[in-house]
Formats: structure tokens, C-alpha cells, sequence
């Protein structure tokens, strides 16, 4: 078998997909902006119960995890393997501290009862309902997502350990980092439709 | 010498033999094979449920199965030939085994994510049927799962439903792959207005798989969190709106229609200029009407809606632009014919089949207009109106540009011919039985029949039996046609037994499992006839 | 073939605090009362720190042409489907 390597193919095709997430969130934005428009005081006054500082604290580590992903294509392409095992460390340890602030947040509001298809949730205006659902659904899909990237950059980054990936080819790298991206870009509009709307 | 050493993609060379060869093969013109045999198989449960709803209908009150079983029945009918038959039909077919030839590629952009797509489909096909047996019954809610029914059934509808999931993954990844092949894959000198049109439609339909595709996997995931976890995005009681389940539903499954007839268009354009032996009519023309097709057809979605309590604006919108996507469509059609005007013509069977999908497709689109008109729609919502258009269109459309696809690339693919008499025979069957079968239901339809609907007042007996007595007659000659194909009676195909001048016709028949032994330099356009 | 051109670190560094800057302006407008125009706002500033994003984390700056049409077709469309929703919801 004739292997040629076509890595703009390769991202091409990582961007591809990339759009096929950007629109499976879009149908999820779409109901949000329906319900919004129809319940929007509710929604402001929903947004109380989100901790719009923990809130805060995940954004900046999203966004300090990707530009350490893309620092660390960086490394690889000049051939600085330690560096660019590193950068990858402190992006997985930035999800981690993502995934932990969600746990809390999380934790939290099950704690008191506020989850789909609760009682108390059930109980509450339509407007609430919608709100938290959205909430859940929306950052449950997110982290959903968060959990694969980070699988992915770990693979990765043994990857650079082991010199498969390397100055020379390092596509599985830059379409990993595509996707670290896109879980940064959608949290960059989930964060103020969620928490910010107070 | 090189004869000796080529093997047609046919043969095992590798290191599994017999099924697991095929199983694990990341040929392209494999996994086309795999695609059609897995959905022959879906193709014929599902005419055999629709052959069953027909035999209900023939005689008014209930005949052999209760009200229930026969929206289970409709329900899986739909499932199986929309997702699992029409939607990849001929891009995963076809797209698979020729696209790759038609652009001079040694395969495409991803084998193995090709092959993977495959398994998805068997996996998301097999958690469909699994409603069937699991849980409590048989989804009845039809194959567009409309809430807020589908959120209260007690039948199986998440089994369904996330079915469909999993077979709209397979759908976007095949996609992605096509769109990296063709930009990256074509041939040296082939550029974008040199690559033959069925490639093109091909691209177009791509891009619908993977933009429109995901909305609709949401929307499925949203319905099962419904009914898990009562969200409430559609359920009126907790402040959902159904209507937007419909919104999000045909945000996807109008496109979907175009995932489907694109394709056929882009055969059809293939056979026509083969069989006429002449230049295609305005190539650029129906390059560019494929991606004006997929563009505006993203716009249209609300005319499934006009009844559902839709704001008035939005109706004329939606009305307007679903008129606006006739012309492309229509474009073809005109060049299709222009094609053939003043071509010397060889009557067999593709060409056959081809111009049976233009006269169906015809009265489809035309049919599809009158419903596209705000007050005809009030009239004729939900009745047997629709279903004759959309089976004019699905089946009258895809199918049998399907058919015409399988006579034409036939010998490609097995390195045989057919018979050609036999061939023929079955079209008429199938092109007379067609029509006895669906043309009633316009007239029914406008007296007033329901769709979806098990029993039905007397006077609408006869329509009924003609309908159902062409039903028969389809289903004879699809027989004849499956039979004629696959008793493996003809003789050796020659490696161009049309005359056509795309590239697949300059390979051997079966092709050798690298397709060119170098690749071929393009100079010039693809139908060159004069 | 990949493409040569490699960003500096610091580039990076410049392009972070953007967005941190960029976040910070997000949460301090929430104080100020916009009423109607908050969600516009919010969705201003998100729209400026994905184009960041966009353009250097994902390097579209450095890919062809194609990249970058592609991606505004996609987000061209997108925008469409909700206008086209909204002629339901906002005149019903």
C-alpha cells in the first residue's frame, strides 16, 4: 500500500469535524436564544443561582489551558520535546482544575435538589426550569467534551514522549490542539449566556 | 505483464481470507459493496413492511393488524428507509465505489474512518431495529419522532432514536471524507471544473451531511433527555415548546432530502451524456445548481410546519424560499433533456432507469411546489397527497436513480454483464407498478385520505386497491430486477461496455484493488464526446 | 508538506492576556444595567475572543485561503438558520 502523508488533509478534515461540534452546539444555542426570548426575565433572575465566580475562574483556565496547547505546537515544531511535554501538563492539569470547579458547582446545586427532573426542580416557574436544564445540558455536553480532549492530549503527549510525535510530524498534535480549541470556544460562549446574564 | 500481476479488488490478497478479508478491507470499492449488501438487506424489510401496510389498506375496517401494530409498522418502514436506505443510499454506495474512480484517486482521503463509518451504520441500523424486540413495544410515533408524543409514548422510542444518533455519525464522517477527497485527492490537471458532475454532487451533499447532520444528533439527544431526565425543551407542561422540536427536526431533515436526491441527480448526469453518446449540457450549470441546491435547501425546512402554528411571516418566508429551490432543481432537469436532444440514444437499461427517475422526479418536484404553496398545503396537510410526493421523490427519485446507478457500474463492479431483456422487463414492472401504486394516493389525498391511517371510509376503496395491486406489481419487478442482477449468469464485462469517457471506464473491469497503475493527468473536460 | 511558519511563545503570551483583558471587560459590563443591549454586548465581546482564538490558537492565520472561508460559510449559515427561526418566534 502506498502511504502518502497529507497533513493539510488531515486538517482539513479535523476541521470538518470541528464544524459538525460547532453546529451540534448550535442546535443547543438555538433552543437557548428560543427560550431566552421567551422567558428572558426568568432567566435573569435564574442566573442568581450560578456562581459567577467559579465561573470566572474556568474561563481563565480554558483559555490559559489552549494557549498553552498551541505553545506547545510551538515547542514540538523546534524540536523542544521537554518543553512540549510540559505545556500539554499544565493544559491537563487546567482541565483538571476545570473539571474539579464543576464538581463543586455541580455537587452543589444536586446537593439541594436542582437537577433534571427533580421535584423540586419540576416545582419551580417554567422559566427556572428551562434555565437550569439548559445549564445542565449545555455544560454536561461541554465537559463531556473536555473529558475526550483531555484523553486526546494525553495520548498526545506520551506521544511526544516517545518521539512519535516529533519536529518533523506532528499533525495528531495540531488536531488535538483543534479540538482543545473548540472546547475553549464554546465555553467562550457558554460563560456570559450562562453565568454573566444576572 | 502487468496483466499478470494486477488483482482486481475482488481478490483476497491479504492476510484474511473470505469474509474477514472483506470486514476488515479499507478499499473504497469494498465498502461500497458492503454498504449496498447491508442495504439491500434494509431495503427489502423495509418494502416487505410497506407491501404489509398495503395489504392492511386493501379492504376498509381492520384486516389482519390492529391500529397499534400498524403505526409500529409505519414507524419502523420509515425508520429503515430513511435512515438506513435513502439518507447514505447512493453517496455511501456509490460515492464509495466510483468517486474515487470518477476523480482518478487511488482511494479516498481517510480509508479507515471509511471503514468505521461502515460500522457505524451496522451499529446504529442494528440499534434501530432493536426497538423492535426491546422495551415496551415498537416506537409508533412515525419516523419523524415528533414531540410531545415521542416524549410520552410508552413505546421504545429511545432505542430509535439514538439509533438514528449513531447512523447520523456515520453519515458525517462519511461526509468529511468525501470533502477532503475531492479537494485533495483529484487527479493531476483536474481541477474543480474538470471533475466529472456525479463527484461534484458528491461534494455538495457532503457538506449538507456535515452541517446539517449535527443538529438533528442534538435534537435526538435532547428527546432521550427528555424522557430520561424531563428537561422540558419540548414539553409544553414544564414551558417547552413542541413546535421547536419541529423547527430542530427539519433543520436537519429537509437538507437530508437533498442528502439524498443530490446524489441521484449526479448519476443521472452521469448516465445521460454516456447513453447519448453527447457533451453535457451546461456543465458549469449543474455543477454550480448542486451547491445552489445545498445551500438554499438549509432555508426551507420550515415548510413541513405550516400547520403546526408557525408565526404567518415565517410561513410566506418559508414559502418563498422553498420556491427558489425548484429552479436549480429544475436547471437539471432542462439540461438532462437538452443532453439528450439531437443524441444518438442506446435504449438499455441505466439509460432505461435514468429516464424513469426524470419523468418520477418530475411529477415529485412539481407535486412538492403545490404543497410549497401556502393555501394548497392547508388543504392537504398530512393526507395521502404527501405521501405519494415524498415516495415520488425518495423512491420514484433516489430509488430509482439507485437502480440506474447498480446497471450502470454493474459490470465495473463484478466484471460481468447482465441481461439486458430481463433488465428491461423489470423496469417496466417497476416503472408501471410505481405509478399504480403512488398516483392514486394524490387523488386520495385530495379527497380528503389521512396518511398514517389504518382503516379508511368506503369511497376510498378503489384507490385503495389500485394502489395496492401496484404495490404487488413493484414488488415483482423488483424481484426480477434483484434476481436478473445477482444470479451471476452474464457474461465478461469489457472494461468500457457504454462508452464512456469518465475515468473509470479506462481501468479493467473489476478494477485492480489500487484503481490506476499510475495516475492518470487530466487535460481536458470530462464528457468528451464531439 | 506542513506549513514553516512557527508562532513565537510570546506572541502566544500577548494573545492570552488579550483574552484575559477581553473576559474582564465581559464581567464589568454585567455591572453596568444595558438592559436589551446585554446579551448583544456579551455576545460582541465572546464573537471577538473566538476570532482570536480562531486566528492564532488555531492558526487559521497561517492555513490557505480555503480555511478561512469555510469556516465563515459555516458560521454564515448558522446565523441564517436562527434569523430564519426567529421570523417564527418573534412574529407569532
Amino acid at each position: 500500500m502506498e502511504m502518502h502523508r497529507d497533513d493539510i488533509g488531515a486538517r482539513l478534515g479535523m476541521w470538518i469535524f470541528i464544524f459538525t461540534e460547532i453546529l451540534l452546539f448550535g442546535g443547543l444555542f438555538l433552543v437557548y436564544a428560543v427560550m431566552r426570548n421567551r422567558y428572558s426575565v426568568e432567566f435573569h433572575q435564574a442566573a442568581h443561582q450560578l456562581n459567577a465566580f467559579i465561573g470566572t475562574l474556568n474561563t481563565v483556565v480554558l483559555l490559559l489551558s489552549s494557549a498553552t496547547v498551541a505553545m506547545s505546537v510551538t515547542a514540538v515544531q523546534r524540536g523542544e520535546k521537554r518543553k512540549g511535554v510540559m505545556f500539554i501538563l499544565i493544559t491537563l492539569v487546567c482541565a483538571g482544575i476545570f473539571l474539579f470547579n464543576k464538581y463543586l458547582e455541580w455537587g452543589h446545586k444536586i446537593s439541594i435538589g436542582l437537577y433534571p427532573g427533580s421535584e423540586m426542580m419540576i416545582g419551580l416557574k417554567y422559566g427556572y426550569i428551562l434555565f437550569f436544564s439548559l445549564y445542565f445540558f449545555m455544560t454536561g455536553l461541554h465537559m463531556l467534551h473536555l473529558l475526550v480532549g483531555s484523553i486526546i492530549l494525553t495520548i498526545v503527549m506520551v506521544k511526544i514522549q516517545i518521539g512519535t510525535i516529533n519536529a518533523g510530524k506532528y499533525t495528531l498534535l495540531e488536531n488535538g490542539g483543534l479540538y482543545w480549541h473548540l472546547v475553549d470556544l464554546i465555553w467562550i460562549f457558554l460563560f456570559p449566556l450562562l453565568y454573566l446574564i444576572t | 505483464m502487468a496483466e499478470a500481476i494486477t488483482h482486481s479488488y475482488l481478490e483476497n490478497t491479504g492476510r484474511y481470507k473470505g469474509i474477514l478479508a472483506w470486514l476488515t478491507s479499507t478499499d473504497h470499492k469494498r465498502i461500497g459493496l458492503m454498504y449496498m449488501y447491508a442495504m439491500m438487506v434494509f431495503f427489502i424489510v423495509g418494502v416487505l413492511l410497506g407491501e404489509l401496510m398495503r395489504l392492511e389498506l386493501f379492504r376498509p375496517g381492520q384486516q389482519f393488524i390492529t391500529a397499534q401494530t400498524y403505526n409500529g409498522v409505519f414507524t419502523i418502514h420509515g425508520i429503515i428507509m430513511i435512515f438506513t436506505v435513502v439518507i447514505p443510499g447512493l453517496a455511501a454506495v456509490f460515492g464509495n465505489f466510483s468517486m474515487p474512480l470518477l476523480i482518478g484517486a487511488h482511494d479516498v482521503a481517510f480509508p479507515r474512518l471509511n471503514l468505521f463509518s461502515w460500522y457505524l451504520y451496522i451499529l446504529g441500523a442494528a440499534i434501530a431495529l432493536s426497538s423492535q424486540f426491546m422495551g415496551n413495544g415498537p416506537p409508533d410515533t412515525g419516523w419523524t419522532f415528533y414531540a410531545p408524543y415521542s416524549i410520552q409514548t410508552h413505546t421504545n422510542v429511545v432505542a430509535a432514536v439514538f439509533g438514528a444518533f449513531v447512523l447520523g455519525f456515520s453519515s458525517i464522517l462519511t461526509g468529511l471524507n468525501f470533502i477532503v477527497t475531492i479537494h485533495r485527492f483529484r487527479a493531476p490537471g483536474m481541477t474543480f471544473f474538470r471533475m466529472p458532475l456525479f463527484p461534484w454532487s458528491l461534494y455538495a451533499t457532503a457538506w449538507i451531511q456535515v452541517l446539517a447532520t449535527p443538529i438533528v444528533g442534538i435534537t435526538l439527544l435532547m428527546v432521550i433527555a427528555e424522557r430520561w431526565l424531563r428537561i422540558g425543551f419540548f414539553d409544553p407542561s414544564l414551558g417547552g415548546d413542541p413546535i421547536l422540536y419541529q423547527h430542530l427536526f427539519w433543520i436537519y431533515s429537509h437538507p437530508a432530502v437533498y442528502i439524498m436526491i443530490l446524489p441521484a441527480m449526479g448519476v443521472i448526469t452521469e448516465i445521460i451524456p454516456t447513453f447519448a453518446q453527447r457533451r453535457v449540457f451546461g456543465y458549469k450549470a449543474i455543477a454550480l445548481s448542486s451547491l445552489a441546491i445545498a445551500l438554499v435547501g438549509y432555508f426551507v425546512w420550515a415548510h413541513h410546519m405550516y400547520t403546526s402554528g408557525m408565526s404567518i411571516t415565517a410561513r410566506w418566508v418559508f414559502s418563498l424560499l422553498t420556491f427558489l429551490v425548484a429552479v436549480p432543481s429544475a436547471i437539471k432537469v432542462f439540461n438532462w433533456v437538452t443532453t439528450m436532444y439531437k443524441g444518438s440514444i442506446a435504449v438499455k437499461p441505466p439509460f432505461l432507469f435514468a429516464l424513469g427517475f426524470i419523468i418520477l422526479f418530475m411529477i415529485g418536484g412539481l407535486t412538492g411546489l403545490s404543497l410549497g404553496s401556502l393555501a394548497t398545503d392547508i388543504h392537504v396537510h398530512d393526507t395521502a397527497y404527501v405521501v405519494a410526493h415524498f415516495h415520488y421523490i425518495v423512491f420514484g427519485g433516489v430509488g430509482f436513480a439507485f437502480f440506474a446507478a447498480l446497471h450502470y457500474w454493474y459490470p465495473k463492479m463484478y466484471g460481468r454483464m447482465y441481461n439486458f431483456k430481463r433488465a428491461n422487463i423489470a423496469f417496466i414492472f417497476m416503472f408501471v407498478g410505481f405509478n399504480l401504486l403512488y398516483f392514486p394516493q394524490f387523488v386520495l389525498g385530495l379527497m380528503g385520505m389521512p396518511r398514517r391511517y389504518f382503516d379508511y371510509l368506503p369511497q376510498f376503496t378503489l384507490g385503495e386497491q389500485i394502489s395496492s395491486i401496484g404495490g404487488f406489481i413493484l414488488l415483482v419487478g423488483i424481484i426480477i430486477m434483484l434476481v436478473n442482477l445477482f444470479s451471476r449468469k452474464g457474461g465478461k464485462a469489457p472494461d468500457n461496455p457504454w462508452g464512456g469517457t469518465t475515468l473509470e471506464w479506462s481501468i479493467p473491469s473489476p478494477p485492480p484493488h489500487e484503481n490506476f497503475d499510475k495516475l492518470p493527468v487530466i487535460t481536458g473536460e470530462p464528457y468528451d464526446y464531439e | 508538506m506542513t506549513h514553516t511558519e512557527t508562532q513565537d511563545y510570546r506572541v502566544y503570551g500577548w494573545v492570552l492576556l488579550a483574552l484575559l483583558i477581553l473576559t474582564t471587560i465581559t464581567i464589568t459590563v454585567t455591572w453596568i444595567d444595558l438592559s436589551a443591549l446585554t446579551v448583544l454586548v456579551a455576545l460582541i465581546i465572546a464573537s471577538v475572543k473566538s476570532f482570536i482564538v480562531l486566528r492564532h490558537f488555531m492558526h487559521l492565520k497561517f492555513e490557505s485561503k480555503l480555511f478561512t472561508v469555510f469556516v465563515v460559510m459555516v458560521l454564515g449559515i448558522y446565523t441564517l438558520v436562527i434569523a430564519l427561526t426567529f421570523f417564527d418566534y418573534l412574529m407569532r
